[in-house]
């Protein structure tokens, strides 16, 4: 057991997904998407297709339920769905759980599509192995299963009387044969680390940093599925640039200035000191609301181009819409998209915005 | 009672087995011999996608339900209960990880399902050895599977399915056909001039001519004959509900096609009647859970657990209608109306409220009705027989309709014929629609017409559009269904490469306009 049904699990999935042509890709509906987030608790999609069948419209429909209301009143959501039948079908396809990181980003991922990433340099061993997973009815002779095969061939002796106990002869014909299946098994190698910088001066406020948690917290779950031992650091800045912990980084707010030089000199000076590029893939993040003081923009530019950039796979610049901020930033880092493929430029303006960025931010599959 | 077969049931549950079954026989239950597998929750999320049936074709769909349940369980919202199969011997589950205050429940609510299936009449006509049948299925499909390319076989599959509704739930019961169709050729009994002949009314000689006038006579018979020789051209002769066998038996498919287009048919027609009795075989099988877990089977130290998963499995969601609930309740209020006389002419006539209230006969009936309503009924007659006022009231039902200026359903109304009229509804041909096969020669053309009888509620056009498409596919020739569109008549057609729609006199229909030319 088992076997069976992951195969038609497969399909299904595959299906799904679109990566089998098929009629019914219209008739695909995908639950709810993720975003819905309290505490810890996500709505899980479901994905599901309905055959088309000849079956009636809403119109002049109806049903029976029971419990308190007047007439007139109106039933809740999650009825339009089975309405017409005798209501003993589940609720909607919507559940709220808690989930491991592991199923967040693999949901993360079929969702918004993102390419999974290619870690980058030599030192990075990606071991892959065959391993045997199942039987077919098709292979090469050298991997026939000899035990399943003769078996087989008994069976069908026996039941067609054709096998003789004193004479116990099996001849396996082209029916009976039965293969062994394999599956390439892949397991990454690669070790990464995350910066994470965010700009808590004065013009930040707590809506903006919950953007910026959001944000960040799919970024990391989507990273740490692709390498085993993801290390974080993480950096505010306003005036002078710091390395806290991540309560702090979510919880604090500072006043005074910004200078977005700060945090790239300390974040250059973390790299270099303890992850050395050719053994690590690095990944930065930089969060503002785009105000920065104005001397201090070239100087931010040459830090990245000269130092940080080179050392990277990939810088991730997302701007939130601060009803104070002048936004002056996201021009000047816009302008050296043009030359580095390593450079992702987001606008993040209000929650609803969070996912397009995400897909933009994981989308090159760096 | 010892069972034949090795089915590993450690001797606890054994010992558990044997003691239910026998209140189970001593309760008058009548059954298959039944085995219970224990299996672990994946497996039985497994077979539960299945259907129950641990092998079957291999199809995505089974893989959705999977997913479903698989998730559902994994994350703690769902859990399968009981699963159960009207095989002969019956199939049961128990999740190895149940208590065993829920082992005993499982097997007391299967017991009465087991008796449901041996003894009511809807399960009369199903294949007892359905497990092999099934696996049979699978092994046919996976054949065409790996000779004719999984892709194509699965695509037809999908079409198959998605008409798979369309089958005569009732031609088990009654036969539609006669004995013999025109194409048999031995002679008929009464010769073909009867039918053909004028009616000649009756007269005085002298009077004949005038009464019976010849030339009348004359067209009248021509029109007679014409219309007889419409009919022997025509196919099917008589309106098929039973589209899929229509298809089956007229189509042009290739072997396989026809071949997988019957074993679609075939399941389809053993679910039936799965799908015909679920609220009165549910409520069956909670009746008796509830009676033996109750009156013989709990120990005291178990007493809230099964209260807690009784009541949850009995829980109503809002505005929804759970079919263990109706069906335990109404077969309480049957037998407890006819423990005390409370039907029958004198209880309907009495007009005092107290006096009903307190009506009691000493009748005693309830227990040998109930029986008897589980043989004969499925839910449809069972809610038309036993549903009252009184049950309406009580269990504060309500019936609900879509507002389409508001766009959402909102409680209709709180009167008996109103409920009974909407549960009736949603019951008949399972809530679906009506569809039959009128002409396999429309037009004269080899176009397949199919009509949806209206009934007050008209079709979802995207779906019904995609559904046409799959029949043409299976038909080859363009296909065509009459139905009601904003209140009009239309016909939806697809020709194989384009849909269209066709509404109020645009139809030609030539049985309609036939007539009319010759006149």
């Amino acid at each position: 057991m088992g076997q069976k049904i992951e195969r038609d699990h497969q399909r299904f999935r595959k299906l799904v997904r679109g990566k089998v042509k098929s009629n019914l890709s219209k008739y695909i509906s995908r639950g709810e998407m993720i975003g819905k987030k309290g505490k810890d608790l996500v709505s899980i999609p479901l994905p599901s297709i309905d055959i088309p069948q000849f079956r009636y419209g809403t119109k002049g429909s109806g049903g029976v339920g029971q419990g308190q209301g007047q007439v007139g009143q109106p039933l809740g959501p999650g009825q339009d769905e089975n309405a017409g039948g005798a209501g003993d079908q589940p609720g909607g396809h919507i559940l709220e759980v808690e989930l491991t990181m592991e199923e967040m980003a693999q949901i993360l991922g079929e969702e918004l599509s993102l390419p999974r990433i290619q870690p980058r340099g030599k030192k990075n061993i990606v071991s892959s192995h065959d391993k045997y997973t199942g039987i077919r009815q098709t292979g090469p002779e050298s991997l026939r299963h000899f035990k399943r095969t003769f078996k087989r061939a008994l069976k069908r002796q026996i039941s067609s009387n054709t096998y003789n106990p004193q004479v116990p002869i099996v001849i396996p014909i082209r029916a009976d044969k039965q293969y062994r299946s394999w599956k390439e098994v892949q397991q990454p190698q690669s070790v990464a680390v995350i910066v994470y910088m965010m700009d808590v001066s004065g013009s930040m406020t707590d809506e903006q940093k919950e953007i910026v948690r959001i944000e960040a917290f799919w970024i990391d779950t989507w990273i740490k599925a692709h390498y085993k031992g993801v290390e974080t650091v993480y950096i505010i800045h306003d005036a002078a640039a710091q390395e806290v912990d991540e309560h702090t980084f979510y919880h604090t707010r500072e006043s005074g200035g910004t200078k977005i030089s700060s945090a790239y000199t300390l974040a250059d000076k973390i790299i270099a000191t303890r992850y050395p590029p050719d053994a690590w893939n690095i990944y930065a993040f930089h969060f503002s609301d785009g105000d920065n003081w104005g001397d201090d923009i070239p100087h931010c530019l040459e830090l990245l181009s000269d130092k940080l950039l080179p050392r990277l796979n990939l810088f991730g610049y997302g701007q939130v819409e601060s009803p104070y901020g002048s936004g002056e930033f996201y021009e000047y880092i816009h302008e050296m998209l043009g030359e580095r493929d390593n450079v992702v430029c987001s606008r993040i303006p209000d929650r609803d915005a969070i996912l397009g960025s995400i897909k933009e931010f994981l989308g090159t599959g760096r | 009672m010892l069972t034949p077969y090795n089915t590993n049931l450690p001797p606890d549950l054994r010992r558990m087995k044997e003691e239910i079954e026998g209140y189970a026989r001593d309760y008058g239950l009548d059954f298959y011999e039944t085995i219970f597998e224990v299996i672990d929750a994946d497996d039985l999320n497994e077979v539960a996608a299945y259907g129950g049936f641990p092998t079957r074709y291999p199809h995505w769909s089974f893989g959705m339900q999977y997913e479903e349940l698989r998730k559902g369980y994994d994350y703690g919202l769902s859990k399968i209960y009981e699963m159960v199969i009207n095989n002969d011997p019956c199939y049961a589950y128990l999740m190895r990880s149940n208590h065993a205050v829920d082992q005993k429940l499982v097997m007391s609510h299967v017991y009465g399902h087991c008796d449901f299936f041996k003894n009511n009449a809807y399960f009369a006509h199903t294949n007892r050895k359905m497990m092999d049948e099934m696996a049979n299925h699978g092994a046919r499909i996976r054949r065409y599977a790996e000779k004719y390319g999984e892709d194509e076989v699965e695509t037809f599959m999908d079409r198959c399915m998605s008409i798979d509704d369309l089958i005569d739930i009732h031609s088990t019961a009654i036969r539609r056909r006669g004995d013999s169709t025109r194409y048999d050729f031995t002679p008929e009994p009464e010769s073909e001039g009867d039918d053909v002949k004028a009616t000649r009314f009756k007269s005085k000689d002298y009077m004949d001519d005038y009464i019976n006038p010849r030339d009348i006579l004359k067209k009248e018979e021509e029109e007679r004959r014409k219309v007889k020789e419409e009919m022997a051209r025509s196919f099917p002769e008589h309106p098929e509900k039973d589209v899929l066998l229509f298809l089956i038996e007229n189509a042009p498919m290739k072997g396989w096609q026809r071949d997988v287009l019957s074993i679609i048919r075939d399941e389809a027609y053993y679910f039936t009647p799965q799908g015909q009795t679920k609220v009165i075989n549910e409520g069956w099988a909670s009746y008796w859970h509830s009676t033996m877990m109750t009156q013989k089977v709990l120990l005291p130290s178990e007493v809230i657990d099964y209260a807690d998963h009784h009541s949850g499995t009995m829980a109503m969601q809002r505005g929804r209608l759970n079919p263990y609930k109706l069906g335990i309740e109404l077969l309480r209020d049957i037998e407890h109306r006819w423990n005390t006389g409370k039907f029958g002419k004198d209880y309907d006539d009495c007009d005092d409220l107290d006096k009903r209230r307190k009506w009691d006969t000493q009748l005693g009936l309830g227990r040998k009705k109930i029986f008897e309503v589980r043989r004969v009924h499925n839910d449809i007659t069972f809610i038309d027989t036993f549903l009252t006022p009184e049950f309406c009231v009580q269990h504060n039902l309500f019936s609900y309709a879509y507002q389409e200026q508001q766009g959402q359903y909102t409680i209709e109304s709180r009167e008996f014929e109103k409920i009974k009229q909407r549960l009736l509804f949603s019951l008949t041909n399972f809530g679906k629609p009506w569809i039959y096969v009128v002409d396999g020669n429309f037009r004269n053309r080899g176009e397949l017409l199919l009509k949806h009888t209206f009934n007050g509620v008209e079709l979802r056009l995207d779906h019904a559009a995609d559904t046409l498409a799959n029949i043409q596919f299976v038909w080859g020739r363009p296909v065509n269904l009459q139905t009601l569109v904003d209140g009009k008549p239309t016909m939806l057609s697809f020709d194989g490469t384009e849909h269209s729609i066709k509404t109020g006199g645009e139809i030609d229909d030539p049985r309609r306009t036939a007539p009319a030319k010759t006149r």
